[in-house]
């Protein structure tokens, strides 16, 4: 029992020592280069490329967009899959799944509304029951 | 003897369900952890603000459109303010680790002013927004824009205040460890609203304008 507890301790503390990379100026810099080019990327498209085709400046942009988040979460948040014995990673996967079925079903249901919502006219709303 | 209590040594027996000794914690060593789970919180909120958006960010009620509205390269310039306060936010970290007190409130000093700029920006935009009419009663893109927007703004708003509360705190302290983990969860904030901001100019404003 003791020897349990004392493995356990062991094993906490090394999680423990494990829970903050240390930050350096050079990590900050590199991901503030990146950064600032997937930045000035997508509003250059936008600024000056309005006459091409608008969805595939849309879907660029995006994409752009999620690279640069995953930049911050590396460069500036430090995600890694260690830090605090992993439970920072699970926390963060878990609110992107719930981000996505939020999203994603928002947009979903409410453009079906939109689409499948009979055209009415002020007649038919008149004798509405 | 007509009962017996279980045990040899007459004590009745009571099973434990927890540690009977709690190993060391230092001060606050939970916290990093805690604030991390309250940003994902925090990004469930903006998650819904962004569906909202996404939801009603084009329906004009005849009012006025993005393309109309929104100036980019203002947008732009806040933009790149937030962007520089997110590396001076990450230079004040580095000195706190290197234990340099004066390092840390310097580069603190530039990541308030930077915010600061940001946040006089954005009201200044809304308040030119107002004026011209297009205000949040106007049409359901304003209403979740000025939503999502100001919710974002607010937050930067509130950081200000953070960074100034700290500056005095480490001015006072010094980089005691209990300013050091304030310090911490300060950056995770800050460097977390930046990465909002990205959904923010990406998604309202220039794929807004695209429409």
């Amino acid at each position: 029992m003791r020897m349990v507890a004392r493995t356990e301790h062991a094993l906490h503390g090394e999680a423990h020592g494990r829970a903050h990379r240390a930050a350096s100026a050079r990590g900050y810099m590199t991901g503030f280069l990146l950064s600032v080019i997937l930045t000035a990327v997508p509003f250059w498209l936008v600024m000056t490329g309005v006459r091409h085709d608008a969805l595939t400046i849309e879907a660029v942009v995006t994409g752009l967009a999620a690279v640069q988040i995953v930049v911050h979460m590396v460069f500036f948040l430090h995600m890694d899959v260690r830090s605090e014995g992993g439970w920072t990673m699970l926390a963060l996967i878990f609110t992107l799944l719930l981000t996505g079925v939020m999203l994603s079903g928002s947009l979903w249901v409410m453009y079906h509304l939109n689409a499948n919502m009979m055209p009415m006219s002020a007649e038919d709303m008149r004798n509405m029951p | 003897m007509p009962y017996d209590s279980g045990t040899a040594s007459g004590r009745p027996f009571r099973p434990t369900f927890y540690l009977s000794e709690e190993h060391e914690h230092a001060e606050g060593e939970a916290t990093l952890l805690g604030f991390w789970i309250y940003l994902m919180s925090d990004c469930l909120i903006f998650a819904v603000l962004f569906a909202t958006w996404g939801v009603l960010g084009s329906a004009y009620a005849g009012g006025p459109r993005p393309s109309e509205l929104f100036d980019l390269p203002i947008v732009a310039i806040n933009t790149s303010l937030l962007l520089s306060s997110s590396i001076t936010c990450g230079f004040a970290m580095v000195g706190s680790q290197n234990d340099k007190a004066k390092h840390t409130l310097f580069w603190l000093v530039i990541t308030g002013l930077l915010g600061a700029g940001f946040v006089g920006l954005e009201l200044n935009e809304f308040a030119h927004l107002i004026v011209q009419g297009a205000t949040p009663q106007r049409s359901a893109f304003l209403s979740s824009f000025f939503t999502l927007v100001g919710t974002h703004g607010l937050h930067v708003a509130c950081g200000l205040i953070w960074i100034a509360v700290l500056m005095v705190q480490v001015g006072q302290r010094g980089l005691i460890p209990a300013n050091r983990r304030r310090l911490m969860c300060l950056s995770m904030f800050w460097h977390f609203l930046d990465v909002v901001w990205i959904g923010v100019f990406t998604f309202v404003y220039l794929i807004g304008v695209l429409r």
